[in-house]
């Protein structure tokens, strides 16, 4: 195995279009168990910690783009306000420790279904930037995920920023697991309201094999938008558990999933609702 | 591989370094710091939990080349000198934190990163939130918590 240290951005797309099978290895928490358990063993590692660029926020227009080496502590801290959703995410994540060192974009390069970055983006319509020697490309996030910790990166790409649009409305993550922290989500749930336009996004995470929006709920509910309405926050949780397909795995049933999946999609509406009454 | 990394304040230098090797497995085996214990080596027990940069982190999730230059603050260079205590530390031999003492390091390091930032005493709630990534297996953590109360209270001065 090889150690490639970056310095700079530059450096570090050199190095990756020079060894496109380097693992790149921000705060280590998905790279470091692999090795650490022997469950892979890259041929390389490309250290993407010194390159300082990575660790800048910064907001435009109304869309923050989060640096590749933004820790979730940071997100927590300093971007509550602006992406609710996903600092709600973020505090779920491991401990402090891991929160330390892992990073939104690490989420994104591992892919698990089960990250808990995910729903937050899917309901927010984030985009990766992905970066090569041969130029930047944006990835909607939609087009992301293709497979279970699988994604849309080119060899020689590396994640230098996710964008995620400001909120426009409540913002709420739900996540099942079997304790309050150190847990991988036996699934979780994100929606994000926009309140002038009447629409809602979503996003279902560890019920399929990639994290996925549930499109006609969201439908259903631009087209039922009755704040507070109970029975039109039933059917939005029946039609969030139809989008999923989860399956019978060592942290949940599938059954158990898409019951649970019904129940916080429910919650979380009611919670926007909620928020949206006492605000508006 | 070489790695340089400055630990408990003294510049200190790991030779043929395997580049998958963690800084936990540099510290306990090659600098000869066996105070982070080695358990889990998957972020899951806190019991490597070390400063990196000013930060409480998993020793074990760190790859060791990537604490070239960077300062590391262990269990070991928490007291002031040699034969005492830091506060937390002399806290948790008061109250009794202590059982078999594995996790116990770990816990020093991450109960330590919590009173560094409070002039109070942090609320239970948040004690525990703080501690949420160190498992201990003996205690029941309730004597633990006090140890956490007791230094906070200290260094509030009530």
């Amino acid at each position: 195995m090889d150690f490639l240290r970056a310095t700079t951005w530059a450096e570090a797309l050199r190095m990756k279009a020079d060894r496109p099978d380097a693992t790149p290895i921000q705060g280590g928490t998905d790279v470091m168990v692999e090795i650490n358990l022997d469950k892979g063993r890259p041929k390389a590692l490309l250290d993407l910690t010194p390159v300082t660029e990575l660790t800048e926020w910064s907001a435009d227009s109304g869309i923050v783009r989060i640096g590749a080496g933004v820790t979730y502590t940071r997100v927590i801290a300093e971007l509550a306000d602006r992406l609710p959703g996903l600092a709600q995410a973020s505090r779920t994540v491991g401990s402090p420790q891991i929160r330390n060192r892992g990073t939104v974009a690490g989420n994104l390069g591992a892919a698990s279904p089960a990250g808990d970055s995910h729903p937050p983006l899917l309901a927010s319509g984030a985009i990766v930037e992905a970066e090569s020697v041969g130029g930047i490309r944006m990835i909607p996030i939609g087009d992301f995920y293709t497979g279970v910790k699988r994604n849309a990166l080119a060899p020689g790409e590396l994640i230098r920023a996710v964008h995620v649009p400001e909120r426009r409305g409540p913002q709420y993550f739900s996540k099942i697991g079997t304790r309050n922290a150190m847990v991988i989500a036996v699934c979780s749930f994100g929606i994000a309201l926009d309140v002038a336009a009447r629409t809602v996004g979503t996003g279902i995470g560890s019920a399929a094999p990639t994290p996925r929006r549930a499109p006609e709920a969201e439908t259903f509910l631009a087209e039922n938008w009755s704040p507070g309405d109970p029975e039109v926050s039933r059917r939005f949780g029946e039609l969030v558990a139809a989008a999923a397909a989860p399956i019978d795995d060592v942290r949940g049933s599938r059954d158990y999933r898409v019951h649970a999946l019904a129940v916080m999609a429910r919650r979380t509406l009611g919670w926007a609702w909620e928020e949206h009454r006492r605000t508006s | 591989m070489r790695v340089n990394v400055t630990v408990n304040g003294a510049p200190m230098t790991a030779d043929d370094v395997w580049p998958g090797e963690s800084l936990l497995y540099v510290l306990r085996e090659r600098l000869g710091l066996p105070g982070a214990k080695n358990a889990c080596e998957q972020g899951e027990c806190g019991s490597c939990t070390v400063y990196l940069d000013g930060r409480p982190v998993c020793a074990c999730l760190v790859a060791a080349g990537q604490a070239e230059g960077r300062e590391v603050l262990t269990v070991e260079g928490l007291a002031p000198g040699e034969g005492e205590l830091d506060p937390v530390q002399q806290a948790f031999v008061e109250c009794g934190a202590v059982q078999c003492g594995f996790c116990t390091p770990g816990l020093i390091v991450q109960a330590h990163s919590l009173i560094a930032r409070h002039d109070g005493v942090p609320a239970d709630a948040e004690i525990r939130e703080h501690l949420a990534g160190n498992l201990c297996r003996c205690t029941g953590y309730e004597k633990i918590l006090d140890a956490v109360r007791l230094a906070a209270r200290r260094k509030a001065g009530s």
